[in-house]
């Protein structure tokens, strides 16, 4: 990939997680969490999405986040306090925040009357007069807005040549060292010439500025004639390490604008005495006196004697300064070594005289380098191996992973994936390997055999742990839901709270990409369906605001998702009349509380009198419920009049294996998921009846239950199997259906690996997947509530019917 | 010998701008995720210029200056300072603080390399 | 479902490929030799249930579930009950994989696909349904298979 597009690429993998960051700042801002950190990490956010929007001239995505960030800033400064309100609205804005970002990355743009009323809402926020004075009166996208903030995106540009290196550079100072020595600048040639006076002050070289270096960035400008003045050098015993004596007059020739050589002094003329003229202007007449100008001078313009003998002196000078005991601190270079011929017969009248720059800065950077050295031993040189080079190493690798606080670390998922698959081969090659051994008729306490039984034991430790890799949190579909809930209660005129729980229940990867969908459907129905409006709210005597809670729990090896509201509770005279209405089921039917309740997840229900847009979207809870059992899942509902209502949700904890109880029924070997089984048992023949001298159920207890023939349901067979001659093996549905399926035999429990049939096939009614036997051969998994579903469709009350 | 530069910023995007840049102009670049970092990784592995955001986590680019300034190991270090033009206020307090020069966000390759050499030899 | 084999039969392009040439019954058949992936003999299949009677089960392929369609009673040729002589061509159609159980394999063919003639008009529907051109081969006549129509109409619907 281009890497331009990579870090563009990075810039929206990382906008995601600020998005959330930022959502649950201001998630925990909503409940009253004011803290200055909570604030200050939302502002980050906001932030640095604007910074790297700037980068890549994301203007529309700029100028939201700027005012955004804006409103931000007023809270951080205490000049906008938190409520309910300002929370509420600030959420909002994060929702079309996201929005922006989205569109961003897909090349769309999100709707303008959204974006200007989400600006007129946050500057809602801030009295007008405070608006103005940030520059955010006005409807947000007036182009002086823009200007203020300063965002003329620069975009990034990779094809931009590198700069010089700087080697170039010294060459050329070089070169304009060697201008004549001693010979005053004077305008000589016909190309335009700069004159510039530069005198530090001590701040510009407590900042860690250089001399040498600035007039290194100048000597790339052009030619250049540098003259020293030392004049302001006192005597020695009068010399501190932190001051500044020095100052340069510095002729530059060549078509350098003034703003390229202000430019070259940007972060240093707050620090220094500058003066920039043309050569031969007016201003020039006092050149060759160039600090003429400078009120702080009480040395007239002038430079040292005998240029020549300075660097003497200044070694000279070095080792004696070196000798005594160290100042306290490495003075920044050029302060230093001042170039000193006498310390009596600094002549304040000297005539200018070159200086070799190249060599200042040589002598400068030594001298530096053996001082700091000298002070303090790990100095800014360049790594060389040392006691702390593993320490280094360390760091670098902390550095490059970001984050070095969690011990993690990170692995492409397809790597995890062909582990899961090989471990989950190593199962089935482990249980053949048994089955086998059995066969060859090995008594079972024989070495081996304790061997195999060890080793099935690591098998399955390793499975579960290989399986506890791809395990992930349910966070990451849950922090989705409290945009959705926002946006869904602000479309039907609802207020509502979202209470989230147990957002770090883990589960496998399989499962947590689809928890989504019906989580969704969930939450929109609670809020569409389940919720009263405000006005029914508050007169039956509820609080405004409803609440909704989201929880997810580990359950009898399964996970468990609840949507529950304080809502109004199911309808139940409605809802069956609906039903009756829509020939679901009888008008004489006796139906359980319970039962009617989930009337709703019959295909063809709709409660809404109008199929909003909202829950309904075209989609039941019929749907939603046959994608839950496509995934080995199950989903129900509780509720209770003017209560509220309950939907459970529960999932297996992996699609990737299954404990199954292992039968046969027509001389096959199928797989029934273990979570779906009651009992098992013999059918006695009296407790079998034909009903309309056809569809058979069986008396378990009290009551009547389907009697599904599992091999004739699936075609292996014509003819039925006598009942008692098999075992029925009661199995629980959606909804509370049971039915007892009718099998020859069983063989056993054992975990299996799910294989889908789909990837190579097709799916087929009634079977869930296939999973590979011990002895290698595929056997499938029954889809039992398909079975259950198209036994009861076949008689749809049977069960009532026979109930007493 | 490349020159090393320390980049300090919380977010990545723009640490591997910064990296992008700075690896293509010859730097050797080494990275801090925020201020607490940068001092840490300045310490254990020195650089020869340090180039750090204003807004981070745990200690902001301030912290990052004073800290870098009071280390007499580090006191001659240059910093620059990444800012945006609508942050004045902060460009001061970080000159104030001891920064030696800024970057203005949004920054291209050619600018950031000039600052830099504008400070380090 | 997309056609991705190269075995399209273009009038007037003269493209060489290879071809596994096979028997069922008495009659030869071909596939283009990249849409094989190996060839094993007959290991009995797991039967689906609601599966048209070509769909003899599914087999266990190192880990994978593979459909398996007897490609003579897909023909609409008489068939016999498979035995161990017979063999299963593991082939590649789109995204899946799929054993084609046929009477043996006999022969690699080089061919251009300029020799390659529309199947005529006197074979039956579902022969012209599954082959997509015919060749002469040494005297022999060999039917080139459209791999794409050979899984059942249901799946291309879902698909």
């Amino acid at each position: 990939m281009d890497p331009f597009e990579s870090i563009k690429a990075t810039f929206f993998q990382e906008c995601d997680e600020l998005l959330t960051d930022m959502e649950s700042g201001l998630l925990a801002m909503e409940a009253g969490d004011d803290d200055s950190e909570t604030i200050n990490a939302v502002f980050r956010a906001v932030h640095s999405v604007k910074g790297g929007a700037g980068a890549f001239g994301l203007d529309e995505l700029i100028r939201f986040a700027h005012i955004f960030e804006t409103v931000l800033d007023e809270m951080r400064s205490d000049r906008l306090h938190l409520t309910d309100e300002v929370a509420k609205v600030l959420l909002r804005a994060s929702d079309v925040l996201a929005d922006h970002v989205a569109a961003a990355r897909s090349g769309g743009s999100v709707d303008e009357g959204r974006t200007l009323g989400m600006i007129a809402d946050l500057q809602g926020l801030i009295d007008q007069e405070r608006a103005a004075e940030l520059g955010l009166d006005g409807d947000g996208s007036d182009d002086g807005a823009d200007e203020d903030f300063g965002f003329v995106p620069i975009v990034l540009s990779l094809d931009e040549p590198a700069a010089d290196a700087p080697e170039v550079d010294v060459a050329a100072l070089m070169a304009a060292a060697t201008a004549p020595a001693g010979a005053p600048p004077q305008a000589t040639t016909a190309a335009p010439a700069w004159l510039v006076t530069f005198r530090p002050k001590a701040e510009m070289y407590a900042k860690a500025n250089e001399t040498g270096l600035v007039l290194r960035e100048l000597a790339r400008l052009g030619d250049v004639e540098v003259v020293v003045d030392t004049a302001a050098v006192p005597p020695l015993d009068q010399l501190s390490a932190e001051q500044a004596y020095l100052s340069w007059t510095i002729r530059l020739r060549g078509e350098a604008t003034e703003s390229d050589v202000r430019e070259v002094f940007e972060f240093v003329e707050d620090d220094c005495e500058l003066i920039i003229c043309r050569d031969g202007e007016p201003e020039a007449a006092s050149a060759e006196t160039p600090t003429v100008d400078d009120p702080e001078s009480d040395a007239p313009a002038s430079a040292v004697e005998a240029a020549a003998a300075a660097p003497l002196d200044l070694e000279a000078l070095l080792a004696r300064v070196q000798g005594e005991p160290a100042p306290e601190a490495a003075p920044p270079p050029a302060a230093m070594p001042q170039p000193v011929p006498e310390p009596a017969q600094a002549a304040p009248k000297a005539d200018p005289a070159n200086m070799d720059v190249a060599g200042l800065i040589a002598l400068a950077e030594q001298a530096s380098l053996d001082h700091v050295q000298a002070a303090a031993p790990p100095a800014k040189t360049e790594p060389k191996p040392d006691p702390k080079a593993d320490a280094r190493a360390e760091r670098t690798a902390a550095a490059a992973g970001a984050t070095a606080a969690t011990p993690t670390i990170r692995v492409d998922l397809d790597r995890v994936d062909r582990l899961i698959n090989a471990v989950g081969e190593l199962v089935i090659q482990q249980a053949m390997l048994s089955q086998r051994v059995f066969e060859s008729g090995l008594a079972r306490s024989s070495d081996v055999a304790l061997g195999l039984e060890d080793l099935e034991l690591l098998t399955r430790e390793i499975q579960d742990s290989v399986m506890a890799i791809r395990a992930q949190p349910v966070k990451s579909v849950f922090q989705r839901m409290p945009r959705l809930v926002r946006e869904v209660a602000d479309m039907v005129g609802k207020k509502v709270r979202l209470v989230m729980d147990g957002e770090n229940t883990e589960v496998d990867k399989t499962v947590i990409e689809r928890l989504s969908d019906p989580i969704t459907h969930m939450l929109r129905n609670a809020i569409d369906h389940g919720l009263e409006t405000p006005e029914e709210r508050e007169a039956g005597g509820k609080a405004i605001e409803g609440t909704v809670r989201l929880a997810a729990l580990h359950r009898g090896g399964r996970i468990v998702i609840e949507v529950q509201d304080d809502g109004r509770g199911i309808n139940r005279p409605r809802v069956r009349g609906i039903a009756v209405a829509k020939g679901l089921i009888a008008e004489d039917a006796v139906l359980s509380d319970d039962e009617i309740d989930n009337l709703i997840f019959l295909p063809g229900f709709s409660t809404a009198d109008v199929v909003s847009d909202i829950s309904g979207r075209g989609v039941g809870m019929d749907v939603v419920k046959r994608s839950i059992q496509a995934l080995g899942g199950r989903i129900s509902i509780t509720s209770e009049p003017s209560k509220g209502s309950k939907f459970s949700m529960s999932l297996p904890l992996t699609l990737a294996v299954l404990d199954g109880m292992v039968v046969s029924a027509a001389e096959q070997t199928l797989v029934a998921p273990l979570s779906n089984i009651v009992e098992s048992l013999t059918p006695r023949a009296e407790d079998v009846h034909l009903v309309g001298g056809r569809d058979a159920v069986i008396r378990i207890r009290d009551t009547f239950v389907p009697l599904i023939d599992v091999g004739m349901a699936l075609g292996f067979r014509d003819e039925p199997l006598p009942p008692a001659s098999g075992v029925a093996v009661l199995v629980e549905s959606e909804g509370g259906g049971k039915a007892a399926l009718l099998v020859e035999a069983i063989q056993g429990q054992r975990q299996v690996v799910i294989k889908s049939l789909e990837a190579n096939y097709q799916h087929i009614h009634g079977v869930a997947a296939a999973t590979i036997l011990g002895d290698g051969r595929v056997a499938l998994i029954l889809d039992v509530d398909a079975l259950v579903t198209t036994s009861r469709r076949k008689a749809p009350r049977i069960e009532k019917r026979m109930a007493v | 010998m490349n020159k090393t530069v320390l980049t300090i910023d919380d977010s990545r995007t723009m640490r591997e701008m910064l990296n992008m840049a700075l690896v293509q102009a010859g730097y050797r670049v080494i990275q801090a995720v925020d201020g607490v970092e940068g001092l840490e990784v300045l310490r254990a592995e020195g650089a020869d210029v340090v180039i750090t955001d204003i807004n981070m986590p745990r200690m902001d680019g301030f912290g990052v200056i004073e800290g870098v300034r009071a280390d007499p190991a580090h006191r001659a270090t240059p910093i620059l300072v990444l800012t945006t033009e609508s942050d004045a206020t902060k460009k001061e307090r970080a000159r104030a603080a001891g920064a030696t020069g800024w970057i203005v966000k949004p920054f291209n390759p050619t600018k950031l390399v000039d600052a830099i050499r504008r400070v380090a030899a | 479902m997309t056609d991705t084999m190269t075995d399209t039969v273009t009038p007037g392009v003269a493209q060489r490929r290879e071809l596994i040439a096979f028997r069922i019954g008495d009659q030869e058949f071909c596939v283009d030799i990249m849409s094989v992936r190996e060839i094993r003999g007959w290991a009995p299949a797991t039967p689906l249930p609601r599966t048209p009677s070509f769909v003899k089960g599914v087999i266990n392929l190192r880990g994978a579930v593979l459909p398996i369609i007897d490609l003579g009673a897909r023909l609409g040729l008489t068939t016999s009950e498979p035995t161990a002589r017979h063999v299963i061509m593991v082939v590649h159609i789109g995204e899946r994989t799929i054993g084609l159980l046929v009477d043996a394999v006999s022969d690699i063919i080089n061919m251009s696909d300029d020799l390659v003639q529309p199947t005529p008009d006197v074979a039956s529907d579902q022969v012209k349904t599954f082959v997509k051109g015919l060749f002469a081969l040494e005297g022999r006549m060999v039917s080139l298979i459209a791999l794409d129509r050979v899984l059942p109409e249901t799946e291309a619907e879902a698909a």
